[in-house]
């Protein structure tokens, strides 16, 4: 835990697809890359050329959360508000959510999903699998 | 705990120690007709008399040692071993631990008998001292014996409870996308932790979007209980799902407002079925009766 990068970590990408901004999240976070994130994305959804249609950030490949990077979060969905986007937060593992309700950080005012996918239908876009059994309907 | 004996004269604790050795076979022979030896052996009587001779000269390591009052002796590991798995068969047999100290205590008798014969003078101070110490050292051996069987016993229940618990708390898979936790009997802190992982590990497991926690077999919560309660809820939120606690009793809804927990954030049902109803109707699936074949012909 003492010996902290000399370097600055490499800053977490955020994607866009179509007008939904795509952020996964992996492994351990350091708090400058999270704060990074958070100016990051509030920066892309103000200077986007077109409307913002909504954030996911993936959680699925982050094993622990702490306080800290629980309100990071709870801030960016709270500035995206502001900046009129819905935040949904995607692949929340039961470890990392055990350990935030146990931290007292229930998240309100964020939405949640299982996974991208979910993530995606809840704003809107359609899901990107199509079900076999709907195949099988039209077959 | 470990009281050093005074007039533990290290020549007599050596005497013993040299005749436990000297006299293990014959020492050995005459415990495989003990009740505890010949009763957990009734293979054979020579694995008992294998046995008794391995806790013989195991008692004369830790006469040598000179620490014949210390369960803790390094000899007396030889013992717990091998009578550890004796005693854990004579409970198994319904035994109680003070029957099977009874027992450990009649093996002091032979072994008396042959100390006694080793000396012509039945008035031997020497005698005496030796007998004193032999006593000690089998009183140690019984509670080393007595401290195998509750540590057995123990293990036993600590598994058990585990076991129980896992039982207790299945997780079932009501529709495509809905889990549930019919949960029967008291709630507890530590089963209710357990109600909490296995029901998040079905949502993730089963990528179900709604999970019930029915409680109707539930008679009384306490304030912890109703705050993991709270505490599940909230964690299946954040992971996308949509927790419904359905089957409140009345006794319990009161306990609930009277310690003054907000259920405003938690989505209620009176029964398990309401709580399905729900989610089947979330889902946009609508359940309607199907006209049977005799509706039809009327």
């Amino acid at each position: 835990m003492t010996d902290f990068p000399a370097v600055h970590p490499e800053p977490v990408p955020v994607l866009a697809l179509g007008d939904i901004l795509l952020v996964t999240l992996r492994g351990d976070l350091y708090d400058g890359a999270a704060e990074q994130l958070q100016y990051d994305i509030t920066q892309r959804i103000a200077n986007s050329p077109v409307p913002v249609g909504g954030v996911v950030i993936d959680l699925s490949g982050v094993e622990i959360v702490d306080s800290f990077l629980g309100r990071i979060l709870a801030e960016i969905a709270a500035s995206a508000r502001l900046l009129a986007t819905r935040t949904i937060l995607a692949g929340m593992r039961p470890a990392v959510a055990i350990t935030l309700v146990e931290l007292g950080l229930t998240l309100p005012g964020l939405d949640t999903a299982l996974d991208i996918d979910r993530a995606l239908a809840l704003l809107g876009r359609a899901p990107s699998v199509v079900r076999p059994a709907t195949a099988e309907e039209g077959a | 705990m470990y009281v050093v004996e005074q007039d533990t004269a290290p020549e007599v604790a050596e005497q013993l120690s040299e005749f436990l050795k000297r006299r293990r076979e014959q020492i050995a022979h005459r415990w495989a007709d003990a009740a505890l030896f010949s009763n957990v052996f009734t293979v054979s009587r020579d694995e008992a008399v294998e046995a008794g001779r391995a806790v013989a000269e195991a008692l004369a390591e830790v006469a040598r040692s000179g620490r014949l009052e210390d369960i803790e002796a390094p000899g007396f590991d030889m013992v717990r071993d091998q009578l550890g798995r004796m005693t854990s068969a004579r409970t198994q047999s319904g035994y109680t631990p003070s029957q099977i100290a009874r027992e450990v205590a009649g093996l002091r008798a032979p072994v008396a008998a042959l100390l006694r014969a080793e000396f012509d003078d039945p008035a031997d101070e020497g005698m005496h001292a030796c007998l004193v110490q032999l006593t000690v050292l089998m009183g140690t051996l019984r509670l080393v014996v007595m401290e195998t069987t509750i540590n057995a016993g123990e293990e036993l229940i600590a598994r058990q409870r585990q076991q129980l618990l896992e039982v207790a708390t299945p997780v079932i898979e009501l529709w495509e996308g809905v889990v549930a936790v019919p949960l029967i009997g008291t709630l507890d802190s530590s089963r209710s932790q357990i109600v909490m992982e296995s029901l998040l590990e079905a949502i993730v497991e089963r990528r179900a979007r709604y999970a019930i926690l029915d409680i109707t077999g539930v008679p009384t919560v306490d304030s912890l209980v109703a705050q993991h309660l709270m505490k599940t809820v909230a964690a299946a939120r954040l992971m996308g799902a949509e927790c419904i606690v359905s089957g409140i009793r009345p006794a319990i809804a009161q306990t609930i407002v009277h310690l003054g927990i907000d259920l405003g954030s938690i989505l209620t049902r009176a029964g398990l079925a309401d709580a399905l109803a729900y989610a089947l109707t979330q889902q946009g699936i609508a359940v309607s009766a199907r006209p049977t074949a005799g509706a039809d012909s009327r």
